[in-house]
């Protein structure tokens, strides 16, 4: 007799389970308008803003005499995991102390080996560089991601402090 | 003019009609579970090629046709072939046996019920003949699973269509319908044509290999099953078959157990059944066939996957017993006479 | 396959099937060879190392604070307890005293970081056993906590916040509030997993009784982490040898006893449970205070082996430094969880069908970056 009992307690029991999980989905379904959380994203470019910590890309900003305010100290490279920042900076005779002083030629940054780890950013003592939130960098030629990152005729802001 | 040249015209028109209407049904099932899917998944779907992502199946046809129908090195060619157009056989079949509205039909056979149970088991032949003849394990052992999960469940669907066959006494579909002109048979018999319906969905989703009961072309476990070495327009034909065999499953529950074209009457309330019959009677099967789409579509989105085992327990411990005794049961009702 | 073919005493023979390293249930390239007779698995050898990175041979040449970064890509859904770990086991052997906002905003980190990993591995296990609408679930939760992350941290996945003595930048001002919303909208969202999937009837068909890990197997094989727990092995570090802030919180250690496929399934959503309570008690008494001691540029470990031991959403993650004074470690070595728990694969799968190994893979919650590193 139990058997017959528990026959159709497994019927009836599975049914409702069933009947409750269809709940769950069906709710989803009847307020789909609501609930999606999906974004359309090529179409949203120009409304898209990312949080401001977001890592996309290493840059070095310049303000509007197109002065930065990058040393050479090489603080960055020393911290880089693996190379991704080169700095080529050599010793320049400086005319006011008269001794000889590192001044900024070009800080090569590898985009393609870059793993967005912000050690460079953390170690860099006068704010040099910071990371921009833009993410989209595909390009079709590799060549492309090796960057210079002070740009041409750019100098030293004369306030930076070493 | 000459009798053999008008039934050779007949015949053109008919073919001609049947195959672009499985071709929008396809297209525009494929669109919906698509939707549909997206809708229960919180996402938006389609929406980039056309307007609303109307194209869209458009466009997967056509890639599928510009892909290399290739066969299968060491395969039986012909028999592997064949079976997408096997496959394809037996819902045309069907198709042009259902009414769609008043004598919008193709056949009228007195036997229809009994007809349309027949052909439905020529599918299986489809799936065992492409399983075998690829030449590859996966492909066997689901079309070993396939085959012996659709031979099992057209058992209970037969014995659940049954079921309105004793209370409406005549195996001719539209007999079937004019039976329910004062009342769909699901509200008028009531305890065992619920139960009918319940084993009838259940089966109706194992026979086309859907929802809860696709294990024999997995995804996450054979990669594909019975259909693992088609491509190109050959799985096409799997995939269209898939779709309209689930239509068919449909739109014989809706004209079963839901009255078919027939509006919603109330028998005894005239009035309200005049203003019912104001909807054209097309438009009342359209809306019964989406609203069990939609449900059997719901079915495949929330429920995991049953094995093997469990599937033919389920069927012979489980709906084949259930159905014999719904079975008695509703003989007993209609000799008693207790149904609305 | 260079084995002998063993032939039944009823003519019939066993096969051969590649579960290769592309599969859609293997979650990451794991190349699974089973020996099946008919449906039965008879034996099943996981062959390793289609992602293997030599992540401990980059850490000879890189300082103690470059080495954190690699670490995040080991088990990259856990990748805050990876830091964290070493983090650690360098504090420990240096004797610096990491101030007390850092511990409690690690802490708090690392249970987030647990939620995010159980809810992605929830909503794979429903569509690896077939109801996909379950992946779309677990990731929408996931993806909650991932905005909270990339906020304070700037990265969503890979996130290399901590530093030897503390954490790289102060919390975002809205940290606490987001993570309050997000607390109480998932805990309305739990319950409808339990509806979804652990309720229904195919499911618990599929689950129960599949997969059996007996309590001598798991310790044997070194099973930790909520499928060793679902066992009865009692192997949670976070109660055993406590670190960080854990001493000072109150959560409960969930065991099982029966080691089937649904204990451990039960074990990770009450882990969430738990992980819940534990960060409801942290996030309003964060302490104000530094973020990060003062450590030397150049960090130099004494001579010695340090361990480290912490509990990953995977189990438990060992950390091995053998240090010879310089500024790079002389040898790094991780004691991955998921390297012993898939040692049991083999125990749990014999005897059960193919879909039942699906099954028991999804519950064993394999990272397979973690096993190969």
């Amino acid at each position: 007799m139990s058997s017959i009992v528990n026959y159709f307690k497994t019927v009836f029991g599975g049914l409702k389970t069933l009947v409750q999980g269809m709940g769950v989905t069906g709710y989803y379904f009847r307020n789909a308008r609501k609930e999606i959380i999906t974004q359309k994203y090529p179409d949203n470019r120009s409304t898209l803003k990312m949080y401001d910590m977001f890592r996309g890309v290493v840059v070095m900003p310049h303000d509007e005499n197109n002065m930065h305010r990058c040393t050479g100290c090489s603080a960055c490279e020393i911290a880089c995991p693996n190379g991704s920042i080169e700095i080529i900076a050599p010793r320049v005779l400086d005319p006011e102390t008269g001794r000889k002083k590192k001044v900024i030629d070009k800080h090569v940054y590898h985009y393609s080996m870059c793993t967005l780890c912000n050690l460079c950013i953390i170690a860099c003592p006068t704010d040099a560089i910071i990371m921009d939130q833009t993410f989209e960098h595909a390009v079709y030629d590799r060549s492309l991601l090796t960057q210079v990152l002070n740009r041409e005729g750019s100098k030293l802001n004369p306030e930076v402090k070493e | 003019m000459p009798e053999a040249l008008v039934i050779t015209i007949e015949w053109i028109t008919m073919g001609t009609l049947a195959i672009l209407f499985v071709a929008l049904l396809g297209l525009s099932l494929v669109y919906g579970e698509r939707k549909v899917a997206a809708w229960f998944q919180q996402r938006i779907g389609p929406n980039r090629v056309g307007p609303q992502g109307i194209l869209q199946t458009v466009a997967d046809i056509t890639k599928l046709i510009m892909k290399e129908p290739l066969t299968a090195g060491r395969s039986d060619h012909f028999l592997y072939n064949l079976a997408p157009f096997i496959m394809m056989l037996a819902p045309f079949i069907v198709i042009s046996m259902i009414p769609y509205a008043k004598g919008l039909h193709i056949l009228d056979m007195d036997v229809g019920v009994f007809f349309v149970t027949a052909v439905s088991g020529v599918g299986v032949l489809g799936v065992l003949l492409s399983g075998w003849a690829s030449n590859n394990k996966y492909s066997l052992i689901g079309a070993m699973r396939s085959g012996a999960q659709i031979v099992s469940y057209e058992l209970s669907a037969g014995l659940a269509i049954l079921t309105v066959i004793v209370l409406s006494g005549s195996l001719q579909f539209s007999e079937i319908i004019e039976s329910q002109r004062e009342g769909w048979w699901i509200f008028r018999g009531h305890i065992p044509v619920w139960i009918a319906f319940l084993v009838f969905l259940i089966s109706g989703t194992a026979e086309t290999n859907r929802g809860p009961f696709d294990l024999a072309e997995a995804e996450s476990e054979l990669t594909a099953g019975f259909h693992t070495e088609y491509s190109g327009i050959k799985f096409a034909f799997f995939f269209l078959a898939e779709y309209v065999n689930l239509f068919i499953i449909v739109s014989i529950a809706a004209t079963v157990f839901l009255g078919g074209w027939m509006p919603f009457h109330i028998g005894g309330l005239d009035g309200f059944n005049a203003v019912m019959d104001y909807i054209p009677p097309i438009f009342w099967f359209l809306g019964k066939v989406t609203f069990l789409i939609i449900l059997i579509m719901w079915f495949k989105w929330t429920f995991p996957r049953l094995r093997i085992d469990q599937i033919l327990t389920l069927e012979w411990k489980y709906l084949l017993p259930i159905s014999l005794v719904n079975l008695v049961l509703v003989a007993f009702i209609t000799l008693m006479g207790w149904y609305f | 396959m260079s084995q002998d073919i063993i032939m039944n005493p009823d003519g019939t023979q066993e096969y051969f099937i590649n579960m290769g390293p592309q599969h859609p249930s293997t979650h990451g390239v794991l190349r699974l060879v089973l020996t099946l007779d008919g449906e039965i698995i008879e034996k099943v050898e996981p062959h390793l190392g289609y992602i293997h990175r030599s992540i401990e041979k980059m850490c000879e040449k890189d300082n103690y604070r470059q080495i954190i970064h690699l670490t995040d890509r080991m088990d990259y859904l856990s990748a805050h307890m990876n830091n964290h770990a070493v983090c650690l086991a360098i504090e420990n052997g240096l004797s610096v005293e990491v101030p007390e906002r850092a511990v409690v905003i690690r802490t708090i980190m690392d249970e987030l970081t647990r939620i995010s990993s159980h809810t992605l591995w929830w909503g794979v296990m429903g569509m690896d056993l077939g109801a996909i609408t379950s992946f779309l679930y677990g990731f929408r939760d996931h993806e909650h906590i991932t905005e909270i992350f990339e906020e304070t941290c700037g990265a969503r996945l890979t996130m290399n916040y901590n530093v030897p003595g503390g954490v790289m930048f102060d919390l975002h001002p809205d940290f606490v509030k987001k993570t309050k919303a997000f607390l109480a909208d998932f805990k309305t969202k739990l319950p409808e997993y339990d509806t979804l999937l652990s309720n229904n009837v195919i499911f618990l068909e599929r689950t129960k009784g599949v997969g059996i890990l007996t309590k001598e197997m798991a310790i044997s094989y070194g099973v930790t982490g909520p499928a060793g727990r679902a066992s009865g092995f009692a192997s949670d570090v976070r109660k055993h040898e406590p670190y960080s802030k854990y001493p000072n919180v109150d959560f409960k250690e969930i065991l099982y006893t029966e080691g089937d496929t649904f204990s451990r399934y039960k074990a990770r959503i009450d882990e969430m449970w738990e992980s819940i309570k534990i960060i409801e008690q942290l996030i309003d008494v964060i302490p104000e205070g530094d973020f990060v001691a003062k450590t030397r540029n150049v960090i130099k470990l004494p001579k010695g082996e340090f361990y480290q031991k912490v509990e990953t959403a995977r189990g438990e993650l060992g950390v091995f430094i053998v240090s010879d004074g310089k500024m790079q470690p002389y040898r790094m070595k991780f004691r991955s969880p998921g390297f012993s728990n898939l040692s049991a694969l083999n125990e749990m799968a014999k005897g059960g069908k193919i879909a039942d190994l699906v099954a028991t893979m999804s519950t064993l919650d394999l990272v397979v970056p973690d096993i190969d590193r």
